[in-house]
């Protein structure tokens, strides 16, 4: 092994001296083994950064090279595990160093004595390439872990076993001696290679009725969330890791709360997944670095986090990757560029911060994976993004926009008036709504698509009214104008606000979404009618059925059908009893 | 240990030396002058320079004075006998009372809490004050900042909170000071020795006259303090910290004096990094009995809530208190405006077994209906309350109820969450009960009957 000794420690990088190291590679550094990956070389020197805290470390200290970059180790036993940002099981190290981290620790990603039950799918003599199916483990009530041929490999089948094994017993072995395992290594700054990349055609449904109705994201899509603090980022983030229809979500705290990461812990293992009925945490891979964690590690913290994603998208699921924030990433590249006295960009980020960014991005996408197969897969990218100030033109939202297909703008004023998702519509957008608009018609309703056209108009008109009403008051509108904004004023409160924490409202699906939006527009109809027929304005919005529409959101998914019909055949009594009045 | 005589720059409050042995990253330094000494610690080293800071700023040192490498970092004196004394800004007794003899030194940087080792919090904490209680719930083990401004009460919220939370039998009050007036400090003091909270209490002192650098060091000697007080000796313990202002004013003055390359405003681009290390030493353990509860105070400049140090501390902690000069003037107290304030651990500190089993649906719709009065008042001041209909009239009249009856509250009135949220019912009749969208009908009767509740319209 290559050894080097410190020269200099400036926080979390540190240069080295007499070191023969690759880019990128993994290196070991200083007496304690801080564990650390080469960031650059300029002749004799290495300038390294540290995934632990440098405090202590002294120039002469040796520096070892490991000779592998920074890898994730894939296979069985990663669902429902929760690491640090360079894939150390933050339980493991618990046990090792107690409740607070200590410097210095390795231990395996996988856990190294648990057996698993191998069933082989290929059998001698097969010809197999990197992504095949070599057999099948069992990692949960719910879930069968495909065991993968690793990318980069092909050959003969030698020899291969069903059985019992653990991830360090090889299952079987190539002609060319190439020995099999259940699990293996990938370094987690390079994409998984896939077969093809496909058209996101069908969407990811989330639960969420102001993202499935108005701002629908694709599987394989990438969306940003960008919002000033105590806008609801985490909090949404959140609901689309419990009910968004994905088979794994890969969550990524990146250099956020720590209390974030512990309520995740807590309340994932006590929700049902939607779909499957298994606990959530069964399909959950987290991430935690968490703010007061190196920087180091964030910064790789969001690679690790899309291997992982990439993996399980190779095995042919959807996946869905949460990056919460991306601001955070950002920061400690900003970071460790400034320790290098590299030359600045904009708002002394890194002039690669915009590369960085779309490199990650594209690494989301729903592929034709290797193999012979020909399976398919995706993974879906979300990142929340911190703008500081809640100020949208600085450098990070900007080069995330400039890649994401969905923009959910989150708002401070909307989440001040505690409408929840404060995602503002008027600026949010979705790229994917016309491709996505045939498997609405599909698989939900007809008319999906006008509703929805519809609702968005009545919004936008609402907006410009308002302008209006801030000169002059409502009472100067016309009755047809003011009904205007009492229609859009049901949208906004009954319809896109959706509280997180009510137990019914926290997960509504398309046929609900339908069924109260349908019926808002039904109550629009009906009341301009009304007031055509020469009713009056207040005895319209007076209407009990008002309330009832409103509360709509709050009937359980069993009883909606039965419970929206008789509020529609309520709302057609109710207009036949106020007619001119 | 090993002394040199080769400083060769002085800037600012670092000094260079060089020609020196293999000198580790962040430790102790001892810098002696004419029989004067200074401490400081080291920011920067390699083979052949050492960048120093001092804390104690440097003036008086020269290219002769005396460097000595400690071979250790900055560590606490720790044990319980820290309560109820009084100590400076790098954690020395200042109370003229004896030398602290510790049960075990700690490093004062502390180690990251394992994210899997937390425990998750979840236990109310009765502050008195409607407006945290009802609307921006304070949560065991959460870290809440309160944004205020020069010239606004911040200090006396945070003494009435510290007087009247009811956290926990074991309790302890960690105050920190960095950069406030000697005046300041004397209240504190005063109020603590008065209401008998000194003997439960620990306070650092960095006042506005002592070195800035030594800002750096005194928020993390007090979270030291406090760990050890919540983790080995299982208490409850609130930490105080003022101003957090100047703690980053100092984190400029080092980042300048590096000449690094700043971020917004001048401030460093680590700062919320470095601002993290800090907050994030607040919380709970799972299988132990104390808690960490934090109560940062930022007076933000310009009154400017943008301005990256509440920035950056409103996206390391959960939530804040949003002090406002508006509320100030019309002479309520506390001013706190509960629209841009928020706990987000609020949702899982309140409800039937915490709480009320009201709580959430009252405190969403005083909310809704405060916002929207407010939003009528830009209204008001250009078509005249006139133009508006009875609806909107009565949103105006309840904002006001609002601010003047649950927002404020006398400096020692402690209320209890009961007479909080039927104050809440009690205002919510000046609407119709039709706009009471926001909570559920079975609640609304059962409360109408319980408080005898009567709504407009």
């Amino acid at each position: 092994m290559a050894l080097g000794k410190l020269y200099r420690i400036s926080g979390p990088v540190v240069v080295a001296e007499g070191l023969d190291a690759k880019m990128y590679e993994l290196v070991k550094v200083g007496n304690e083994k801080l564990l650390g990956e080469v960031i650059q070389i300029t002749g004799d020197r290495v300038t390294i950064q540290v995934y632990e805290e440098t405090t202590g470390l002294r120039p002469g200290e040796p520096v070892e090279g490991t000779g592998a970059s920074l890898s994730v180790e894939l296979g069985p036993g990663l669902l429902s595990q929760i690491y640090d940002g360079v894939q150390r099981p933050l339980p493991v190290l618990a046990k090792m160093s107690g409740d607070f981290i200590s410097r210095g620790l390795t231990a395996s990603a996988l856990d190294e004595n648990k057996k698993w039950d191998f069933a082989a799918k290929v059998k001698k003599g097969d010809e197999v390439v990197g992504g095949n199916i070599l057999g099948t483990v069992q990692e949960t009530k719910y879930f069968e872990h495909k065991i993968l041929v690793p990318p980069n490999v092909k050959g003969k089948i030698k020899e291969i076993n069903s059985g019992k094994f653990n991830v360090r017993q090889p299952i079987g072995e190539l002609d060319d001696g190439t020995k099999l395992y259940l699990s293996h290594k990938w370094p987690v700054r390079t994409p998984r290679p896939v077969k093809e990349k496909l058209m996101p055609t069908i969407p990811m449904i989330t639960g969420q009725r102001i993202l499935d109705s108005l701002f629908p994201i694709a599987k394989g899509g990438t969306a940003a969330i960008p919002g000033p603090f105590g806008s609801g980022k985490t909090v949404t983030q959140q609901q689309l890791a419990k009910w968004s229809d994905a088979k794994i979500v890969v969550y990524i705290g990146c250099g956020e709360r720590g209390n974030e990461m512990t309520e995740v812990l807590t309340e994932f293992p006590k929700l049902i997944d939607p779909y499957t009925n298994a606990p959530l945490m069964e399909r959950t891979v987290l991430i935690a670095n968490t703010s007061n964690m190196p920087v180091a590690a964030r910064e790789a913290s969001v690679y690790t986090g899309m291997a992982i994603a990439e993996y399980f998208r190779d095995q042919g699921h959807d996946v869905a990757l949460m990056a919460d924030s991306t601001s955070r990433w950002a920061e400690a590249m900003r970071e460790i560029s400034s320790r290098l006295e590299e030359m600045p960009g904009e708002e002394g980020y890194p002039a690669y911060l915009a590369a960085r960014l779309s490199e990650f991005y594209e690494r989301a996408g729903r592929i034709i994976c290797l193999g012979k197969d020909g399976i398919e897969g995706s993974v879906t990218a979300i990142g929340a993004v911190s703008p500081p100030g809640g100020d949208f033109s600085e450098p990070v939202t900007q080069n995330t926009l400039k890649i994401t297909k969905v923009f959910w703008a989150l708002d401070a004023r909307l989440a001040q008036r505690r409408h929840f998702p404060a995602i503002n519509w008027l600026e949010s957008y979705s790229l994917y709504k016309d491709i996505l608009s045939q498997w609405y018609i599909d698989k939900v309703a007809n008319d999906w698509n006008e509703i929805r056209q519809k609702a968005m108009e009545i919004l936008q008109q609402e907006a410009s009214l308002q302008e209006i009403v801030q000169l002059v008051g409502s009472d100067a509108l016309p009755e047809k104008e003011r009904l205007t904004i009492e229609i859009a004023r049901i949208i906004r409160e009954g319809f896109l606000q959706q509280s997180a924490y009510h137990a019914v409202d926290s997960y509504c699906s398309l046929k609900k979404q339908y069924g109260m939006l349908k019926a808002i527009m039904k109550f629009r109809e009906l009341a301009f009618q009304s007031l055509e027929e020469g009713t009056n304005l207040q005895s319209i919005i007076s209407l009990d059925i008002k309330t009832k529409l409103m509360k709509a959101a709050l009937i359980d998914e069993k009883n909606f059908e039965h419970e929206i019909q008789k509020i529609n055949e309520q709302m057609s009594l109710d207009f036949k009893s106020v007619v001119g009045s | 240990m090993k002394e040199y005589q080769t400083i060769t720059r002085v800037a600012g409050p670092l000094v260079f030396v060089e020609k020196t042995h293999d000198v580790a990253y962040g430790e102790l330094v001892e810098i002696e002058l004419h029989g004067e000494k200074k401490s400081g610690q080291v920011l920067d080293t390699s083979k052949d320079a050492v960048v120093v800071q001092v804390f104690e700023g440097t003036s008086g040192i020269d290219r002769k004075s005396v460097v000595k490498f400690l071979n250790k970092t900055i560590k606490l004196n720790c044990t319980k006998e820290l309560l109820g004394r009084i100590l400076d800004g790098l954690g020395r007794p200042i109370d003229g009372g004896p030398e602290v003899i510790p049960d075990e030194q700690r490093d004062v940087n502390g180690a990251a809490i394992n994210p899997y080792s937390r425990d998750a919090p979840r236990d109310f904490i009765q502050a008195g004050i409607s407006s945290i209680d009802g609307m921006n719930t304070l949560v065991k083990g959460q870290k809440l900042p309160i944004f205020s401004g020069s010239g606004l009460p911040h200090n006396d919220i945070a003494l009435q909170i510290a007087r009247q939370a009811k956290i926990g039998k074991d309790f302890a009050v960690v105050f920190v000071a960095m950069g406030i007036t000697n005046e300041e400090a004397q209240r504190f003091i005063k109020e603590f020795e008065q209401t008998g909270a000194l003997e439960r209490a620990v306070v650092f002192l960095n006042l506005a006259d002592d070195p800035a650098i030594e800002r750096l060091v005194t928020p993390r000697i007090g979270l030291t303090a406090a760990e050890y007080l919540a983790f080995n000796h299982e208490m409850d313990v609130l930490v105080i910290l003022t101003d957090m202002s100047s703690y980053c004013e100092a984190l400029r003055e080092i980042g300048a004096a590096r000449e690094e390359v700043p971020g917004r405003r001048g401030y460093p681009g680590y700062m919320y990094t470095n601002l993290a290390t800090i907050y994030e030493r607040a919380g709970l353990i799972k299988g132990k009995k104390g808690s960490i509860t934090q109560f940062p105070i930022l007076t933000l400049p310009g009154d400017d809530i943008t301005h990256p140090i509440p920035d950056l501390t409103g996206y390391i902690t959960e939530g804040q208190i949003v002090l406002s000069r508006e509320l100030h003037a019309k002479g309520i107290y506390p001013p706190v405006d509960v629209l841009p304030s928020l706990s987000r651990l609020m949702q899982i500190g309140i409800g039937s077994d915490k709480t009320r089993d009201d709580h959430r649906a009252v405190s969403n719709q005083l909310y809704a209906a405060y916002a929207e009065g407010r939003s009528l008042r830009g209204l008001v001041a250009i078509v005249g309350e006139e133009a508006l209909t009875e609806r909107d009239r009565a949103y105006l009249k309840f904002a006001k109820a609002f601010e003047e009856q649950f927002t404020g509250q006398g400096k020692n009135e402690n209320r209890s969450i009961e007479e909080t949220l039927n104050l809440g019912w009690k205002l919510l009749q000046i609407l119709p009960r039709n706009e009471l969208i926001r909570i559920e009908d079975a609640l609304i009767e059962k409360y109408s009957k319980l408080l005898n509740l009567q709504f407009a319209g």
